[in-house]
């Protein structure tokens, strides 16, 4: 449709230009074929065009869900196993999502390459919501981020406050080993009071919920055994091993931070294969629809010219008897 | 915006302490790639802690303990079963429940003698090759691990 408009035009405009520009735009939509003027049947040309791409679409997105949903069953598998992982620090150390520190540090967790719904914008909104939260005049906030997108939609307006970017971290597939090389990079690189992970934490194939880990520096810890509160029991442990409680304490933390990250990346992971599948399904379903209109609109357009023809070929032989 | 979640959402509580010492202590013991052990009730376990081996039966005190490479074991009646740890970290709390992590085990079964006995030997020589500091650390640990292994495997 919008192809016979642009030909209208280009006929009406014909004194104007030299032929030569027109027959260029026409020739990268249509395939080069010239239509004689005064030609009177409908060109289905564009709509058919339009139908081979919509079906190549179609395909690719097919194909990168298939992709998606092996690497999925794969990866689904050793989210939930490494689930058993944190629970015993949260057990020991407790949840400390409201701890008013100086120096935080929020790692965020995404994907680098795209095509998987809104996970990564949402880890990148709660990252943002947490540094107003904790932001003030005596206060430090950083950010670490984990993964191509996350960094992308940080950089542009806190640019600043990024401390370390990490990506390509899937390149092969996660382990504990590669994970706690990065989490020993984090620590040996930024200074904190608190550490916020955040990230996707895979729930269903259509469902993820932003999650917040904290892990506290070995002094906070201390601290805050010592004021009571949630940590008031750990006072009551004793301490096996090492030359000091403090020794332990960094130890713990240490061993906590590349726990809990090994989850998280693991989990996130698993919600960027699901979000990418349930994405890919809902565009391969999108591509699919389309081609029933484009197929309407083709069927359509080829029957008025038969129609057309027919009736010039009629009224021109009864024109003849007449 | 909703907030996010908080990873104790996601965990089952943990049993408050019980007045009476139970007859059985109730371990977890994970790993990065599995739970090898989840909330099983048994009878002792023999943890390899940096200062010794260490028994804890219920009712043990809370402790939260430095693991060695070493051999840990999980009495459950009469049935022993022995893992090789690598290291990691042991919490006991006051509620007789044992949480154990470690980076690394294998069953002692699956251990074998030969490679052991190769390591340790390779290791060795390392230690004595080594010219930096950072070199003659890591053989050392290798070799550490391998004696551990070994006496494992013999005890």
């Amino acid at each position: 449709m919008a192809m016979a408009a642009l030909r209208r035009e280009g006929r009406r405009f014909a004194p104007l230009l030299s032929p030569r520009p027109i027959a260029a735009v026409r020739s990268s939509l249509v395939s080069e074929e010239d239509i004689p003027f005064g030609a009177r049947s409908i060109s289905t040309q564009v709509v058919r065009n339009r139908m081979k791409s919509v079906k190549n679409i179609q395909k690719i997105t097919k194909a990168m869900k298939m992709v998606a949903a092996s690497k999925l069953r794969a990866i689904q598998i050793r989210a939930e196993n490494s689930r058993g992982l944190w629970q015993p620090f949260t057990a020991l150390l407790g949840d400390t999502p409201s701890v008013d520190v100086k120096k935080n540090v929020i790692v965020t967790v995404s994907s680098d390459k795209g095509l998987c719904g809104g996970i990564n914008s949402t880890s990148v909104k709660i990252s943002k919501a947490l540094y107003k939260l904790n932001s003030g005049p005596d206060k430090e906030t950083k950010y670490v981020v984990l993964g191509e997108k996350a960094k992308a939609q940080l950089v542009r307006d806190s640019k600043k406050n990024i401390e370390l970017t990490i990506s390509e971290l899937q390149k092969n597939p996660l382990n504990y080993t590669q994970v706690s090389v990065l989490a020993d990079d984090i620590l040996k690189n930024v200074e904190f009071d608190a550490l916020r992970i955040i990230f996707n934490k895979f729930h269903s194939v259509v469902s993820f919920l932003p999650t917040m880990s904290t892990v506290l520096s070995p002094e906070i810890v201390e601290r805050e055994a010592e004021a009571g509160g949630k940590l008031g029991e750990l006072d009551s442990y004793e301490i096996e091993g090492g030359e000091t409680k403090a020794e332990i304490l960094q130890n713990l933390a240490e061993f906590q931070f590349s726990c809990v990250l090994f989850n998280a990346v693991l989990e996130n992971a698993c919600s960027e294969q699901g979000a990418r599948m349930s994405a890919m399904d809902s565009s391969s379903r999108n591509a699919g629809d389309m081609l029933d209109r484009l197929t309407l609109t083709y069927n359509r357009t080829r029957q008025a010219s038969i129609t057309t023809e027919l009736i010039e070929i009629i009224s021109g032989a009864s024109a003849l008897e007449g | 915006m909703e907030p996010p979640k908080t990873p104790s959402s996601f965990m089952s509580p943990r049993p408050p302490t019980p007045s009476t010492i139970p007859s059985k202590i109730t371990v977890n013991f994970v790993l990065p790639y599995a739970s090898e052990l989840a909330t099983k009730e048994v009878d002792m376990v023999i943890i390899p802690a940096t200062t010794g081996q260490m028994g804890v039966l219920p009712g043990h005190v809370p402790t939260i303990a430095e693991l060695k490479p070493g051999i840990l074991s999980v009495h459950e009646g009469n049935d022993v079963t022995k893992y090789f740890l690598s290291s990691g970290f042991a919490f006991i709390h006051a509620n007789s429940v044992a949480d154990i992590i470690a980076v690394e085990a294998v069953p002692v079964d699956r251990i074998d003698q030969n490679s052991v006995q190769k390591g340790l030997a390779e290791f060795t020589q390392k230690v004595n090759s080594a010219s930096t500091d950072l070199e003659k650390a890591e053989a050392q640990i290798g070799v550490d691990v391998h004696s551990a292994l070994n006496s494992a495997l013999s005890g």
